[in-house]
């Protein structure tokens, strides 16, 4: 019996670990979000001030009601006030006054409604949180591309680089290690601040790891920082958006399981009782 | 006319006096259901699934109050519940993990039948019920899938749908009247809504009620495969039975709190479950002009989807000669001449239409959906599979308890493999474990009776707590 369990718990085990192993995205690995962001009420206001600022003239956010803000600690006058810019109200959802058509026309394909972005980006390799903090801040100059803009995390990204100003000036390094037939080859492709790239190719001597690394040195070390800082903000104000509830589900989750803790506590003590007459 | 005499008082009194059936069928499937008293943990999946079954009945009423099976809005209509509706994200996460636990409780249940042979006779009658249940639970679970409208409730009917049009002759214009249109589209939508709130329910709850029927005129099997019913007291109450009220009620409602548990445990802090019950990609609006790189079902569909995605051209070679070598083996196995020929001519008619140099063979896309079809419904084929002199895996010669959990062990790998992307070793896996699973079943009349079976108790092994 304890046997049979302990192999559907391996098997178990196998089953769910496996997918976090295979490939996806760029070829990147992701960097970090900031965890501890996503319960930090000065961050998330932070990050709906970028979001409203930057990001809500392109991207709608159709499904997320202004007034919602409040559980972020902003209430309805503050969010009527310093918020909202157009006729809309504290009752109504964040949408945007481009038409998807113009969308389509201007940028390749129509940007996506934000509401629920941070999960939509989730997948088996990362978390979505981890994803969009890589990729806000990972757009670096690069000539060949059509807006003069490229992105680690999302090649040939339709978006250009909207908050350049606020990020500086950056010097980009792209290392990309690929098997051929005699080893393994490294490209290393160096962008400076103005795009124009200096690729070398190497033949790796030795055992290498396939895949795309990534590395940036910009011009003002404490402008960068604070950008990453403002980037932080932006991903945890997103995380609240794509699941407003989470807050409150986990704090009710922990009283439920208690609860249940309880009355299972008790429904064991009352099996007991009853079972102790059959022989 | 004079009230019925009773032997009852109180409430129970005034409702036996009028309506005599009520305490009757109390008195049947509760109060004197004499249940097995040596029932063990395995035995809780049973009362689970009707609990997680109200669960996504009560849940889903609340749904469509706020639903708009529209396409248009029924994407946001979720979300609109999930935000702006008081306590919506509960009633959706409660459907959403429910939806995924009832295959959890469901597949445990089937295992339990397959570990102790509770499908043999006098249940085969319950064991054909139940796999009824399950095929409309699975019907069930895929038209609910597309209500959500995102990109994989989208493409994943998409694909399913399109599966049909491999039937010979009428395959277009069938997946056509599956869909109401050429495409999924808000005609789909709207059907697979009104199948899924009303049609498939309405039969999911009929069987269940002729799943416990059948049960209870037979009575419940036990760990250890005997029937209590051939001991019985003065009053023909079995001696091993026990009334299934008080004491299965009181185990039920302990299993059930550790169950919540688990339950509340991932709805309140994983609902997503790490992408499998909710799929990531399931968060973007269905869009029919972007077809995403990886189209999975969700988790508990895979392992079929898996033996979907094996048949290849060059496997119908594999599945061909497999077909026919089941035919010889019959035409030497069986005894009765017509019963031989007959088997042995089905099975090379089959190799004609499936083999890929005969001139009638089928295209592989519908030998694919066959297979997947053949391996939900083979599970009604085992009582008779099944020729083992003993019932319980405790009394059969070990290595048929590890051939079981080997296919248990198959039946996880293929449902691994259905998640991944396509990739010559997932192929050759699904191919392998293709062939593993139907061998499991097929060959089961021959191994299930060989070795010797340990000796079975005349009484239930019962340890009092």
């Amino acid at each position: 019996m304890t046997k049979l369990i302990a192999v559907f718990l391996v098997a178990a085990g196998a089953l769910l670990a496996g997918p976090a192993q295979a490939a996806g995205g760029a070829g990147i690995e992701m960097e970090r979000f900031p965890e501890a962001k996503r319960t930090d009420l000065a961050a998330l206001q932070s990050g709906a001030r970028i979001f409203v600022n930057h990001c809500l003239n392109c991207h709608g956010a159709n499904l997320m009601r202004w007034n919602r803000l409040r559980d972020i600690g902003l209430e309805d006058d503050k969010v009527e006030t310093f918020l909202i810019f157009g006729e809309q109200r504290v009752g109504d959802t964040m949408r945007i006054a481009m038409a998807p058509k113009d969308g389509k026309a201007w940028f390749g394909k129509n940007p996506p409604d934000l509401s629920v972005i941070v999960r939509a980006r989730t997948s088996f390799d990362f978390a979505g949180t981890d994803y969009l903090y890589t990729l806000l801040r990972g757009y670096y100059r690069d000539q060949t591309s059509l807006h003069g803009w490229n992105n680690v995390a999302f090649p040939n990204i339709g978006m250009p680089h909207v908050m350049w100003q606020a990020q500086g000036p950056r010097e980009t390094t792209i290392v990309r290690v690929a098997a051929v037939a005699d080893g393994y080859r490294r490209t290393t492709s160096v962008y400076d601040a103005d795009g124009f790239v200096t690729t070398t190719t190497e033949t790796v001597i030795g055992p290498a790891k396939e895949g795309v690394s990534f590395s940036f040195r910009p011009a003002d070390e404490s402008q960068a920082r604070r950008f990453d800082e403002d980037m932080a903000n932006l991903v945890a104000y997103l995380a609240f958006m794509t699941d407003p509830t989470a807050v409150d589900r986990t704090r009710i989750g922990v009283w439920v399981l208690l609860f249940l803790a309880l009355f299972t506590t008790a429904a064991w003590w009352l099996n007991g009782k009853y079972w102790r007459d059959v022989r | 006319m004079a009230l019925h005499k009773t032997q009852y008082t109180g409430l129970a009194g005034w409702f036996d006096a009028r309506m005599p059936t009520m305490m009757v069928e109390y008195r049947k499937h509760l109060s004197e259901y004499y249940a097995p008293k040596n029932l063990n943990f395995w035995y809780i999946f049973g009362s689970l699934s009707i609990v997680v079954l109200v669960i996504q009945i009560v849940t889903g009423i609340f749904l469509t109050m706020h639903y708009k099976p529209d396409a248009r809005y029924a994407f946001e209509s979720v979300e609109y519940i999930m935000r702006d509706v008081p306590g919506g994200w509960f009633i959706r996460y409660l459907h959403s993990t429910g939806a995924s636990a009832f295959f959890v409780v469901v597949y445990l249940h089937m295992f339990r039948g397959l570990l102790y042979g509770s499908y043999r006779k006098p249940r085969e009658l319950v064991w054909i019920f139940g796999c009824l249940i399950f095929l409309m639970l699975m019907a069930e679970a895929f038209f609910g899938y597309l209500l959500p409208w995102g990109q994989m409730s989208f493409w994943g009917a998409q694909v399913i749908v399109n599966l049909f049009a491999a039937v010979p002759l009428i395959g277009p214009d069938l997946a056509v009247f599956i869909r109401g249109d050429f495409v999924v589209s808000d005609a789909t939508l709207n059907r697979f809504f009104a199948l899924h709130v009303i049609a498939i329910p309405l039969v999911l709850l009929v069987l269940v009620v002729l799943h416990l029927l059948a049960l209870h005129d037979v009575g419940s099997n036990n760990p250890d495969g005997i029937e209590i019913k051939d001991k019985v007291d003065a009053q023909g109450q079995p001696l091993d039975g026990i009334p299934f009220h008080p004491y299965y009620t009181v185990h039920d409602i302990y299993g059930l709190g550790v169950f919540l548990m688990i339950f509340f445990a991932v709805l309140f802090f994983a609902p997503e479950m790490g992408g499998y019950f909710l799929e990531w990609n399931n968060f973007i609006p269905a869009d029919p002009l972007a077809t995403p790189a990886h189209i999975a079902p969700v988790w508990y569909f895979t392992p079929y989807y898996s033996i979907l995605r094996a048949v290849t051209t060059e496997f119908m070679w594999v599945l061909g000669a497999g077909v026919i070598a089941y035919g010889v083996l019959l035409y030497f196995a069986l005894r009765a001449p017509r019963a031989r020929y007959l088997g042995l001519g089905l099975a090379l008619a089959l190799a004609l239409v499936m083999l890929p140099a005969s001139p009638l063979a089928l295209e592989p896309k519908f030998w694919g959906v066959a297979a997947m079809g053949a391996s939900v419904v083979i599970f009604f084929g085992l009582p008779w599979f099944d020729q083992s002199p003993v019932r319980s895996m405790r009394y059969r010669p070990k290595w048929h308890f590890w051939l079981l959990i080997a296919f248990v062990v198959v039946f996880l790998v293929l449902g691994y493999f259905g998640t991944q992307l396509p990739s010559p070793a997932n192929t050759i896996a699904s191919q392998t474990g293709t062939m593993l699973y139907f061998a499991f079943f097929l060959l089961m009349p021959w191994w299930s009776r060989m070795g010797t079976p340990r000796p079975v108790p005349d009484r239930v092994t019962f340890e009092p707590h």
